[in-house]
């Protein structure tokens, strides 16, 4: 049945893309469900991880060193920020699919037997949690100074500022970036396949290869990865709608609130 | 008189630009002073190395008399006993008026919710902002916003209150209500320092009038003195300026 040996294309002749592919999902549709959700659940735990590590990474790297701090916490400080540097732009400046290869053969090659399905996140993780440190990063610069001013003038530490008044901010405004990296995410798992994770590509592949209908079996997963992606940027916008709150309140003492008295201004 | 802060010989530079140069004030309890001057002419930062949003390059700031960097005092601790009302209103976004109100009191204060509650509600009341306490920032006007700021600075219930041009970013009709507001405060003996360019605010309500000039305090004394007869020939020019636009 392979296509590239039959000219006269057995498959126009036979029952028809579509009930071929009816058929196809009617006997492997447990590959391609387990293939989706480990799709899925290594780019949603990836994702998570990513960005508490985004967050970690920016919120240290924004720490302010002033003037009148002593040396050895500007050295620290400086130490520090090299290495995040580092980190940041050898897994923004490297393909994922060759971190995969290194982390996984290197573990391998130092005597560590990682699990392919720990691997996996863990290269999703790191990799997401360098481009997130950067969108924090920026997420945070773009806040009003005046924020973190007021903040100060109130009597707050700068670990208190960040966590009650800038980082709610930052939060808010960085979800599109976050569920871009979801997305991404999804998409991007499929190059784990070079260290043999079975997720969705893998499974697809290894479909394919039982039956020789690459485009039967690809088109499938072309449309199962769009479900999963397309489902995930709605749910994405309804979360970015509840975080934006009501645009509207309720003035206390109108008719329109519950809890409302009724009072006159006696001055 | 007791008093509040005084800051002793300060000087700032921010590079080779010297905006503070060898400034001695303080402020006695009670008492509100008004820091006039030309834009540049250093206010601004002089109110900000008052609270420390500024570093001042050299001299030594007194709180209570105590020398904040010899008594141990934390930065965040001493911020936390001025208050501070600024010109861009900087009320945090991600808070309604009423939270606005609490978030000091109850993390740095460490206050009860509902003392925080009662308390922020009482200045908010006072300062007619009552109705709205479930607003956002975005959704009041300059004015609403300004006075929920200075409810915030009032819920701490700090020791004095700095006022950075609180006027200067509102159009003009909303520039009253502020100022009415102010003007309680002053009669009901809170300690201001309050820059601005409202000379008849500075005029009707302040104890005291500086004059600054480069980065020096080139004059001082009451408002009538300051107003009618003074003495520093860049005060009169200054004045004389103000007074024909007025």
């Amino acid at each position: 049945m392979n296509p590239f040996t039959l000219h006269t294309g057995p498959m126009l002749l036979s029952k028809g893309f579509i009930a071929e592919s009816i058929e196809i999902l009617q006997e492997y549709w447990p590959m391609f469900l387990n293939g989706a959700k480990d799709t899925i659940v290594i780019a949603l735990i990836g994702t998570i991880f990513g960005v508490l590590i985004g967050l970690l990474v920016g919120v240290i790297r924004t720490i302010p060193v002033p003037e009148y701090s002593s040396k050895v916490r500007k050295i620290g400080m400086k130490i520090v920020n090299t290495l995040l540097s580092v980190y940041v732009e050898v897994f923004r400046g490297t393909p994922m699919i060759v971190q995969a290869m290194v982390i996984f053969y290197g573990a391998a090659f130092a005597g560590w037997y990682m699990d392919k399905f720990y691997a996996a996140l863990f290269v999703v993780s790191l990799n997401t949690g360098a481009y997130m440190a950067e969108i924090v990063r920026g997420g945070i610069l773009s806040v009003d100074q005046g924020q973190f001013e007021a903040a100060h003038s109130i009597g707050m530490t700068h670990p208190k500022t960040m966590l009650y008044i800038i980082m709610p901010q930052v939060l808010r405004n960085i979800l599109p970036s976050i569920g871009n990296e979801f997305v991404i995410n999804i998409k991007d798992t499929s190059v784990l396949n070079v260290i043999s994770v079975t997720e969705l590509y893998y499974q697809s592949k290894s479909i394919a290869t039982q039956n020789f209908m690459y485009f039967q079996v690809f088109l499938i997963t072309c449309v199962i990865y769009f479900i999963m992606t397309f489902t995930v940027t709605r749910l994405l916008l309804l979360l970015e709608r509840w975080m934006e709150g009501s645009k509207t309140y309720t003035i206390v003492g109108s008719f329109s609130d519950p809890k409302s008295v009724f009072k006159v201004n006696e001055k | 008189m007791n008093t509040v802060v005084e800051v002793k010989h300060i000087k700032k530079n921010f590079g080779s630009n010297e905006v503070l140069r060898d400034v001695n004030f303080s402020v006695n309890e009670g008492e509100v002073v008004c820091i006039i001057g030309s834009s540049g002419s250093g206010k601004s930062t002089l109110l900000r190395c008052i609270n420390m949003l500024e570093t001042p390059t050299s001299g030594s700031i007194f709180y209570k008399g105590e020398d904040i960097r010899k008594s141990g005092m934390k930065r965040a601790e001493y911020c936390a006993k001025l208050g501070m009302v600024f010109q861009q209103f900087n009320l945090f976004e991600n808070l309604t008026a009423l939270e606005n109100c609490m978030i000091g009191q109850t993390k740095v204060l460490k206050r009860s919710k509902e003392e925080a509650e009662a308390n922020a509600m009482k200045y908010l009341s006072m300062v007619g902002m009552d109705a709205y306490i479930n607003a956002r920032p975005k959704q009041l006007s300059g004015g609403q916003k300004q006075r929920v700021a200075i409810a915030r600075a009032l819920s701490m219930n700090p020791d004095a209150i700095l006022f950075d041009e609180p006027t200067s970013a509102l159009d003009p009709e909303m520039v009253g209500e502020v100022l009415i507001v102010m003007r309680e405060l002053a009669k009901s003996g809170l300690t201001m320092i309050v820059v601005t360019h409202e000379m008849a605010f500075a005029r009707d309500v302040a104890d005291r009038v500086v004059f600054m000039d480069a980065g020096v305090i080139a004059e001082e004394g009451k408002p009538e003195q300051l107003f009618k007869d003074p003495q520093n020939p860049r005060t009169k020019e200054f004045l004389r300026r103000y007074l024909q636009e007025m």
